[in-house]
Order: C-alpha cells, then sequence, then structure tokens
C-alpha cells in the first residue's frame, strides 16, 4: 500500500510529524513502512505557461518556435521537438535555471540559431511514472487542462511536494489496506482525532429505478446500487489524478477514477456500470452456470465454473463479482447513466475466482483480506458524492439494497491481570484504558477487565491475545521488561546420537574434507545415477509442481549431488577436491504417497584430483580406491566400530565393478566405498572420482565408542615377517583372516607390509609380505611356541589360500 | 732421566697440539703411553736409579702422564666438537622451503554457525530436537493455526508432494510434533535447526532450500519478558558482549502478540552503514508468544501454560557474519569458498 503523506494528512493533524517520523513510528508500532520516497524526483524551476503562438522553426523541419506565457515579466520564446505541441495550450515550462531529473539543467541556448529561453515538458521529463500516464499524455510534451494556471508552480500543480509510505503489510493488517484504516492507526499511534471524508450529495426527486436481488446469500452478504443520470465522463480534476497516481492507480476518467479513489481511500471495492447497458434496470447476483462466458473488461472471454459470483441482469451477465467487470457495460465517453455497486462479497469467494482465472488486481486483494462489512454503504455514499462533483450528474432518489446478513462485531474480553502476565509486564488499568480510548475500541471496563466491541473495521482482532498485542504494541514493546524465564531449570544436552554426527563431522574435517551441503531436490534423471543404501525398490519422491525438472525429484543416495558438485568444482578448475556431506535421503515404496516417506540420514564422500598436491619434494599423490577406503577406515576406528569387513562388489548401480566395496561391520551393511562408474563420471563429466556412502544409524548401532584401556604390555613382543606367493586372484583380506585365525591369541597384530607382482615371481601370482608381532601377557615367550604359531600360520595359509613361502 | 721425562713431555705436548685428525691423535696416544711406548720404555729404566731417585721419578712420570691424558683427551675433545660442528654444518637445511602438505578440512558455515547456536542455547537447559524434511500439511500448515484457506498460506510459496504432503516451508512444524509428544508436560525448551524449502527462484538472495532454526519454551508463567531475556542472552553470546534487541511488532499465524527481532548492525556496532541501511539495526528473527489455539491444538491449555517461539535464518546469519553476498554459495560448495572456512 502506496500512502500519500499530502493525503493522510487531511485525516490526521500530521503538523507536528515529519514523513520520516511517521514512518519510523508506524514501523515500531507494527506497521512496517518498507520506504519513504519523494514524489519528486528532481524537479524544480518548472512552472505552468500557455503556448500563445507556434510557428515553424525556419532551419530545422521537426522543430517549433513557440512564444509562451509562462507568468514571467515577458513572454518566452522557447523551441520545442514535440510533434503535439500547438497554440493555446497549457504545458509546463522549466525556465532557465530549471532543473529536471537525471540531472538536466536548463540554461539559456541556441537550437539551430534560435534562441530558447526554456523547456516544454513531457510528463516523462517531470519523472512521472510512464505506466500511471494516460495514453495520450505517454508520448510528446504534457498538455495540462484548460483551467491550469498561469505560473503556478509545477510541482504544487503536479502534487509532488509530496512524500510517499510504502507499507509492507502483514496479512493480518488489511485494514491498513484504505486510507482511512492508516489514519485511525496514525491517530492511535499519535493520539490525535480522526476526521472523516465529507459526504454531501443532492438526490432529485425521480425515484431510482434499479432493483437488486440477491440469489447467492452465501457469497453476497450485501448490494447496495446508486443511479445517476447526464453524467459527463470526462477526465478528472489534478487533484485526483496527483493522488490516484501517488497510490500508483492510473487516471482513467472521472467516473472509474472515483471507484478506485473511493477502493483506496474506504477499502472498499466498487465498481460503475453503463446504466443503459443492464436491461430492465435490474440487478441479480447469482452464482454462473458451468460454462457460462461473460467478455470482461480487458477484452478476454472467460469461461466460468458453478462457483463464480456473477452479477448479472435478467438477460446477461455484467461482471465478475469482485474481480472484473464485463465489457457489455462499460463506462464509456458515451456513457450517461450510471449504476454504481457496493457490495460485500465473501473472501473465499473473490479469491478462489480470481485464482481460477488467474487474475488479482487491487480489488481482488482487498476482497480476499475481507473488506469492513459496516462501510460498504458509506463507501457507496462517498463514492457517489464525488461522481455528482466531478461528472456533474443527478443521483436518483434512494439506494436500491439487498441485505442478507448484518454485519456482526466481536465482543472480547480481557484482564489486566493476563496482559501483564503474557507481557510480563505491571501495568495498571489506567494505563491500559486509554489504548483502547485511541484505538477507538469501544469498550466497558470494571474490575481490571476490558469488555471490548471490537470495530469490524479490525477483524483481525477476535481473541483476548489479540487485544494483549494491541495494548503491547501501544504500549511499545521498549516497555516490556527483560527477564528469563523462571520455572524449573531444565538440562540442555545433545542426544548420543547428535553427538555422534558431530564426531563425525569433525573427523572427516580432521582428515581433510571439505564440509559440503547440497540441494535435495534433483534432476529425475539424476536419481538413478549411483546407489543408495537401501535394499527396497524404492519410487523417488517427485513434487506436484517443481520450479524446474533440475530440482524436481528427492535424492535417494548422496552420491548424485556429490558428483554434481566434484563437477561443478571442476568446471572452475579445482581439479584436486575431497568433499563429505551429512545429510537426508527419501525413500519411499510408494507410487502416490499416502505417508511421509523414510528419512535416513547418510555421510557421503567424494575424492578426486590429487590428495597431496604437487609439492617441491615432487611426492603429489592422487585419489585412489586406498585413499577413499583409508578415510572410512579412519572413520570407523573413530567410532570404535569393529570386526569391520570390506566385501568386493561388482554390481553397485553407478560403481566401478572391480573397485567397490560394501562396508560390513558384523551383520551391519554400513554402506559402501568405491569408484564412480566410468560411465558415470563420463556423463557428469568428472575425472576419476572415489567416493563412499555410510548409513549413520547403522554406524550409531555399531559404534562402541571409548570402553576401557588396555594394559601396557610388561613382556617383550616378537616379530616374526612372512613373504608369501599366492594366485593374484587371492585377496589380501583371506589371508590376513587366515592368520588370525591360525595365530590364535600370541598375535598381537599383523601387517601387510608389501605387496609384489612382476618378473621375479611367476605371471599369475603375487608375494605379499605380513609382519606377525606375537606376545605373551603373562611371560617371556619361549622359541618353541614362537615356532609353532609360525608353523600353524604357514600350514594354515597353505590349505587356506595355496600360498607357499617365498624363498 | 728427569731431563729426558722432561723433553719428552715437551715433545709430546707439542706434537699433540698440532694434531687435527683423530686417526693422528690415536696414534700419538700409542706412541708416548701405548705399552710399547716411549713413557713405558722409560719406566723400564727405572730399575737403575737409586733408592732415593725412585720415588722422585716415579712422581715426575705420574704427573708426565697425567699431563700427557688430559692433554689427549683435551684434544679429542675438541676434535670430536670440530667434527659434530662440521657435520651439523653439512646437515642444514632451507628452512624457508614449505613444510609437507598435510590435508586440512573445512567445517561448512552453515553447520559453524548452527553448532554454534546450538551450544549456546544446550548452555540455556534447551534440548534439539529434530523432524522430517518432508511434512504433512497438517503439521506444516494446520497445527499452526493455518488453516486451508487462510490468506497467510500462500500455496505458491509451497513444494507439495501430494495435497497432504510437502517439502516443509518452516521449521516450526517440529513445534507441534515436540508439543504433541510431550503430552501436555512442562517445561519445553528446545531448539529446531533444520531444512527448509520454498518456491523460490534461486538468486544472490533467494533459494529453494534453505536452513532455519526454531525455538520454543512452553511452562507456567511465561511472558513476553522472557522472551526478551532469551533473545538477549543468546544475541550477546553470539554477537558480542554489548548487543542489543529490539522487538518491532509484527504478524505470525502462530504467536500472539508477534515481534520482528532486531539486532545492533554488528558491522558498524550501531552506528549506521551500509549492511544496516543506515539504521543501526539488522532484522534477524521473527518472534511471540505461542498463539493460544496452538496450545490448544497441541494439548496444552492457554489458560494455565503459555510459552514463546523463535525463528531465525542461518544463512542470514552467515552472511552477515562472514560477509557472504550470495546465498547459492552456500549450495554450489566451490571447494575455494569451503576451505575458507578452516579456522576455529
Amino acid at each position: 500500500m502506496k500512502v500519500s503523506y499530502q493525503w493522510l494528512s487531511e485525516y490526521v493533524d500530521l503538523s507536528d510529524c515529519t514523513p520520516q517520523e511517521l514512518a519510523e513510528k508506524l514501523t515500531r508500532s507494527g506497521v512496517e513502512v518498507d520506504a519513504v520516497e519523494s514524489r519528486n524526483a528532481g524537479v524544480s524551476g518548472c512552472v505552468i505557461g500557455y503556448v500563445k503562438e507556434r510557428s515553424k522553426h525556419p532551419d530545422a523541419d521537426r522543430l517549433n518556435v513557440c512564444i509562451v506565457d509562462a507568468g514571467q515579466e515577458q513572454d518566452l520564446q522557447i523551441v520545442c521537438g514535440a510533434p503535439n505541441v500547438d497554440k493555446g495550450q497549457k504545458v509546463i515550462v522549466a525556465l532557465i535555471g530549471a532543473k529536471l531529473p537525471g540531472g538536466l539543467n536548463i540554461k539559456r541556448s541556441k537550437l539551430r540559431g534560435v534562441e530558447s529561453q526554456g523547456m516544454i515538458c513531457s510528463a516523462k521529463e517531470l519523472g512521472l511514472n510512464d505506466k500511471l500516464l494516460a495514453k495520450d499524455q505517454q508520448e510528446g510534451i504534457m498538455v495540462l487542462p484548460e483551467d491550469a494556471e498561469i505560473g503556478m508552480d509545477a510541482v504544487s500543480y503536479l502534487g509532488l511536494d509530496d512524500s510517499i509510505l510504502e507499507l509492507g503489510l502483514t496479512p493480518n493488517r488489511s485494514d491498513c489496506l484504505s486510507m482511512l484504516g492508516v489514519a485511525y492507526e496514525v491517530g492511535a499511534i499519535l493520539g490525535k482525532e480522526v476526521l472523516l471524508p465529507q459526504i454531501d450529495l443532492v438526490e432529485s426527486d425521480e425515484q431510482n429505478p434499479l432493483r437488486v436481488k440477491i440469489d447467492a446469500s452465501a457469497e453476497c452478504y450485501q448490494y447496495h446500487g446508486r443511479h445517476f443520470k447526464n453524467a459527463k465522463i470526462a477526465s478528472s480534476p489534478q487533484w485526483m489524478k496527483n493522488r490516484l497516481m501517488a497510490a500508483g492507480v492510473r487516471p482513467i476518467n472521472n467516473v472509474v477514477d472515483v471507484t478506485n479513489y473511493v477502493l483506496l481511500e474506504y477499502g472498499q471495492p466498487l465498481h460503475a456500470f453503463d446504466a443503459g447497458q443492464v436491461a430492465d434496470r435490474s440487478i441479480i447476483v447469482r452464482l454462473a452456470q458451468e460454462g457460462e462466458t461473460l467478455v470482461t473488461l480487458d477484452d478476454q472471454e472467460r469461461k466460468l465454473d458453478a462457483q463464480t459470483l456473477l452479477i448479472t441482469d435478467p438477460t446477461k451477465g455484467l461482471a465478475i463479482a469482485g474481480v472484473m467487470g464485463g465489457a457489455n457495460s462499460e463506462i464509456t465517453g458515451e456513457t450517461t447513466e450510471i449504476i454504481l455497486e457496493a457490495a460485500w462479497f465473501t473472501p473465499k469467494t473473490v479469491r478462489r475466482t480470481a485464482r481460477s482465472l488467474g487474475m488479482r488486481t487491487e480489488g481482488c486483494v482487498r476482497w480476499e483480506k475481507g473488506v469492513d462489512q459496516k462501510r460498504v454503504q458509506e463507501a457507496g455514499e462517498r463514492a457517489a458524492s464525488l461522481i455528482q462533483k466531478l461528472s456533474g450528474a443527478t443521483i436518483s432518489k434512494g439506494i436500491a439494497s439487498a441485505v442478507e446478513k448484518e454485519p456482526q462485531a466481536a465482543v472480547v474480553s480481557v484482564t489486566l491481570a493476563k496482559i501483564n502476565q503474557h507481557l510480563g509486564t505491571s501495568m495498571v488499568a489506567s494505563e491500559v484504558s486509554p489504548i483502547f480510548d485511541r484505538l477507538q475500541f469501544p469498550y466497558e471496563t470494571a474490575n481490571d477487565s476490558w469488555t471490548v466491541t471490537v470495530p469490524t473495521r479490525r477483524g483481525d482482532v477476535t481473541l483476548p491475545e489479540d487485544l494483549v498485542e494491541e495494548v503491547a504494541r501501544l504500549y511499545g514493546y521498549d516497555n516490556i521488561p527483560t527477564s528469563l524465564p523462571s520455572g524449573v531449570t531444565s538440562q540442555g544436552f545433545l542426544t548420543p546420537e547428535q553427538q555422534l554426527r558431530r564426531t563425525i563431522r569433525r573427523h572427516l574435517i580432521g582428515v581433510g574434507l571439505n564440509e559440503a551441503i547440497s540441494y535435495a531436490l534433483l534432476h529425475p534423471d539424476r536419481v538413478e545415477d549411483a546407489a543408495g543404501l537401501h535394499q527396497e525398490q524404492v519410487k523417488p519422491v517427485a513434487l506436484l509442481m517443481p520450479m524446474s525438472e533440475e530440482r524436481s525429484v528427492l535424492r535417494t543416495s548422496l552420491i548424485p549431488s556429490l558428483l554434481e558438485t566434484i563437477a561443478y568444482n571442476k568446471n572452475r578448475q579445482n581439479h584436486d577436491v575431497g568433499i563429505f556431506e551429512l545429510g537426508r535421503v527419501f525413500l519411499s515404496t510408494e507410487e502416490t504417497l499416502t505417508q511421509l516417506p523414510e528419512e535416513r540420514l547418510y555421510v557421503g564422500g567424494a575424492v578426486t584430483g590429487q590428495w597431496i598436491p604437487q609439492n617441491w619434494m615432487g611426492a603429489k599423490q592422487a585419489v585412489d580406491f586406498y585413499q577413499a577406503k583409508g578415510i572410512v577406515d579412519s572413520l570407523l576406528a573413530r567410532l570404535g566400530i569393529q570386526n569391520v569387513q570390506y566385501k568386493a562388489v561388482s554390481d553397485l548401480k553407478g560403481t566401478h565393478p572391480g573397485r567397490t566395496a560394501e562396508v560390513w561391520a558384523q551383520e551391519l551393511r554400513l554402506g559402501y566405498v568405491g569408484q564412480t562408474h566410468p560411465g558415470t563420471e563420463k556423463a557428469y563429466d568428472l575425472n576419476e572420482t572415489y567416493v563412499f556412502q555410510l548409513d549413520v544409524a547403522k554406524l550409531v548401532e555399531a559404534a562402541t565408542g571409548m570402553g576401557f584401556y588396555n594394559k601396557l604390555p610388561k613382556f617383550p613382543a616378537v616379530t616374526r615377517d612372512l613373504a608369501l606367493v599366492v594366485d593374484r586372484t587371492v585377496p589380501a583380506g583371506a589371508l590376513e583372516a587366515t592368520i588370525r585365525e591360525a595365530a590364535g591369541e600370541l598375535l598381537e597384530s599383523v601387517t601387510l607390509f608389501d605387496v609384489y607382482t612382476g618378473e621375479r615371481i611367476a605371471l599369475d601370482k603375487k608375494s605379499m609380505a605380513f609382519a606377525l608381532v606375537l606376545r605373551n601377557a603373562e611371560r617371556t615367550l619361549q622359541d618353541e611356541e614362537i615356532q609353532q604359531v609360525t608353523n600353524a600360520v604357514i600350514e594354515a595359509l597353505k590349505v587356506n589360500t595355496g600360498a607357499e613361502l617365498r624363498m | 732421566m728427569q731431563t729426558r721425562l722432561q723433553e719428552m713431555k715437551d715433545a709430546a705436548l707439542g706434537q699433540i697440539s698440532q694434531v687435527t685428525e683423530s686417526a693422528q691423535l690415536q696414534e700419538l696416544r700409542v706412541k708416548y703411553l701405548g705399552k710399547k711406548g716411549e713413557l713405558t720404555e722409560l719406566l723400564r729404566g727405572m730399575g737403575s736409579l737409586s733408592a732415593e731417585e725412585r720415588p722422585l721419578v716415579g712422581q715426575l712420570v705420574n704427573e708426565v702422564r697425567e699431563a700427557l691424558e688430559s692433554a689427549f683427551s683435551g684434544k679429542q675433545q675438541q676434535l670430536e666438537e670440530a667434527a659434530l660442528n662440521a657435520k651439523l654444518t653439512s646437515q642444514t637445511v632451507d628452512v624457508t622451503l614449505p613444510g609437507r602438505p598435510v590435508p586440512a578440512g573445512s567445517m561448512h558455515p552453515l553447520s559453524r554457525i548452527i553448532e554454534e547456536i546450538e551450544d549456546i542455547f544446550v548452555g540455556l537447559g534447551f534440548e534439539v530436537a529434530e523432524g522430517p524434511e518432508v511434512e504433512m500439511d497438517h503439521f506444516n500448515f494446520e497445527m499452526l493455526n493455518l488453516p486451508k484457506d487462510h490468506p497467510a498460506r500462500d500455496m505458491q510459496d509451497t513444494f507439495y508432494v501430494t495435497d497432504e504432503i510437502l517439502l516443509r516451508t518452516h521449521t516450526s512444524p517440529v513445534q507441534a510434533r515436540t508439543m504433541l509428544k510431550k503430552e501436555g508436560k512442562t517445561p519445553v525448551k528446545i531448539i529446531c535447526p533444520g531444512k527448509v524449502f520454498r518456491r523460490d527462484d534461486d538468486d544472490a538472495t533467494h533459494s529453494h532450500q534453505f536452513t532455519q532454526i526454531e525455538g520454543l519454551v512452553i511452562d507456567k508463567n511465561i511472558g513476553m519478558s522472557d522472551l526478551k531475556g532469551i533473545l538477549l542472552t543468546f544475541a550477546r553470546q553470539m554477537f558480542g558482549e554489548n548487543q542489543q534487541v529490539r522487538l518491532r511488532p509484527s504478524f505470525f499465524p502462530f504467536t500472539e502478540p508477534s515481534a520482528e527481532v532486531d539486532l545492533q548492525c554488528f558491522n558498524c556496532g550501531g552506528h549506521g552503514c551500509r549492511v544496516c541501511k543506515q539504521t543501526g539495526w539488522i532484522e534477524i528473527l521473527g518472534s511471540g508468544m505461542v498463539h493460544p489455539r496452538v496450545l490448544e491444538m497441541a494439548g496444552y491449555n492457554p489458560e494455565e501454560v503459555s510459552g514463546f517461539a523463535f525463528g531465525m535464518g542461518v544463512e542470514r546469519i552467515a552472511m552477515l557474519k562472514y560477509g557472504v553476498e550470495d546465498i547459492r554459495h552456500f549450495y554450489t560448495n566451490d571447494v575455494r569458498f569451503l576451505r575458507q572456512f578452516n579456522r576455529e
């Protein structure tokens, strides 16, 4: 809502409050002012002039030389390039020394040899908004009505000496979608009286011929029609145009302008019909028939459904109630007889229809938020008086009315105790009553309690708490004291799972990964790009109305998001990237959801490029499977997850069949680690990339955390190295498991320290060297024991894996 | 004999002082003090001395031996030091060469802010509550006093999955879920951080996915002054000792009265600057007293208990705190952006 400061000051005395001060006060008491703007974009030194003579420029076809009376000592000679300038016009003249928006300074000049003592201005040059100008003012110079006073300052003529307060209204304060509503608010804040507009119309002796009938009482509560004759449709006077333009409304003609003016003043949408087009001078408010059509003012044929509320005459539709008038009964230059509608339609009806037709006018906005039912007729009368004043129409006697439902004012009670408890204040009754007085809320009070009859303009106030808020905001939020809750002290904490998540995050940061957060919504093609951790057949959850296909389906795996991130970075020449994300995936097996999808928290990571960047020691180190696995290993170790097994897996979507492993902790499948499938890498345009993804709930389940420490050994350990030759296909894990099994309790650790394939052994063989550390916690090991264990290990390796000692 | 001893001593000391290498020194030691060395040879001649002379010469021999040994060990030490110095000199490294690289990770700026806020409120006795990101319409809107035809509920803003299921548009449904779970018990003191979604076109200041932190306190005798107190405590811990909070009346369907909360601009300290548009204040939170209908729907009697709720945008705080000008940076994850958040 754009509020003209000048216009507002007609209803409330603003003499001791500048626009900026007013804006601050409104904002601090609940009606936020987004901006205060001067209507004057930089105009000074411009006056109204009269073009006495116009002649062609001797040396330029397109230029005119005008003699202008601008109320100066002498007439001015001004060269003007506008094709529409003519003798006898009232125009706006920028005098020598004038300033115009955009830093233009007017100087004495010569144009093709002819002296010009100023400039005749177009509306645009005066900084007026193009969109708000009548069509004939959008091009060429601005031609004013004949009654414009020569020599008058253009700034005051155009109402530019005004400020506009742009309100950012919250949905509850639709009462401030009208100048009067704002006036009541300002009156309450400043503690000043509100002056209502004068309604002084004169009725003729002729009876109002209009008949009104409501056939849709659930959608239309009241309808009032005024009837006018002998109207002269013309353009509105400048003061009216100025105010409409200040509010961002384009002036059209005196009758339409009045309906818009009263819309702004009262917040009551009105509509004027050409009465000559209304059959039988009879208005029937009814629901449309399914498929009924109406050509609206914008010349579009609208197909209506049975829930659309229509204003009709006995033969045809005239307007879509509250949304837009019909072209058939539009006010035109020839109209002399007018019907003015002032009615009340339910917000729901108008909202529904406006939505289904995709129309949203200033009127719709107000209907949707609720119009004051008690002021419908008053607003109609205000408009009637203005139409009479501006168009010279005669008003037929009486108002044709139909009223189906009388408005009810809400009665709400509140106690002082409630106010003080809710706010934490210690107000007394004599501080509260004046607040209701300032709001002009009638009340009865006894025993520190108020029973308030809430004016219908404030439909947002229905509960005691609403009254508490009214008191609070006028008392001043700043005056509410500061305290801390006084109840039982509560213990704040993070749950073990929340703490574990932090451990995961910190660990992965510690090993060198950057934490990423990506979009949960993906392209439908991308969702299936990489395996998740679910075993069931899921249907990706899709949005009904996505903003784009790119972001239309919820992810079921973190990997596609991570790969998108790697690709995004590659495009920006970031080739060495290590990232991880803690985020949810969304799993459902339903085609159409009837219940919420299951949300699982996963931790995923992706590494590509050089892990150790190139450096002067020359030892750069590219990421590989073992880098990714090492990260997972270290995380699982950090969480105290034991008996971890990596099982080669060749059929996980989006992963390399020979370089991927599932990660298990006994019976729990924690997740997987592996290389992205070269095909997927190509699809995302990636270099070699390794990923991992683990289910956080499973990590929580498997985590053992810190327990008792292991006592430090008192007896020495013995190390035995075994170099083994096995078939290349035998996995290291099988050898290690066999060693552990065969060595038994004396084995403290086993470490693979060398893997060799090459010319010194057979082509289908590899050599693997393990260091076994043996120790007895109770005593020093004997040579025979060591030999026994070693022999058992070698024997078991031979049986289980075919390994031979390398000679 | 005594003369010979004296001569030998002088000769030996002279030679020792000339020595530059350890091996040379060893040779000299053998020459003079070895089993077949000169001193030993001289001692053999002691037998020919008279009984009076013998102790005197013996003493002298010992003196010479001690002098030589002391000279030898002195020289030995000197040579070792020189050798060590030479070795150390040869081992000198260029300390200005870069150290061996150690990969350094970083925490996402949104996680940083969330953890920081969680820690502050945990310290104030709050628990951290969580809820689903895909929500029922019922919890996202209806339980928060936003019935289906409420004007503040704009369908255009919401990603729907079905008519009844949507991506939550705020973290407030966690309030409703938590209250239901508590079954009317007090106190309730929670904060709920989480992802939320709105139908916005992504640009420098809008993101279809963003992060909120919601807070809720329900107890007997909770007043708006308590809301002010909690927020002031939070603001001072998060943004500095001298922070001030300012409440302005506002509207949310689920609170009454409602307030926007401004903090003193942390860029200029309240003097007015570009960041705060010369006002000295920055809007950072929405808040208010929990609406009686919200309490009722969640099983609390508004005549017996009251409460307050507040919510803030994590991106907004991160943008202000770290001077980030484009909200998309948080979600595109350019590592040159992420790596900058590696300091405590």
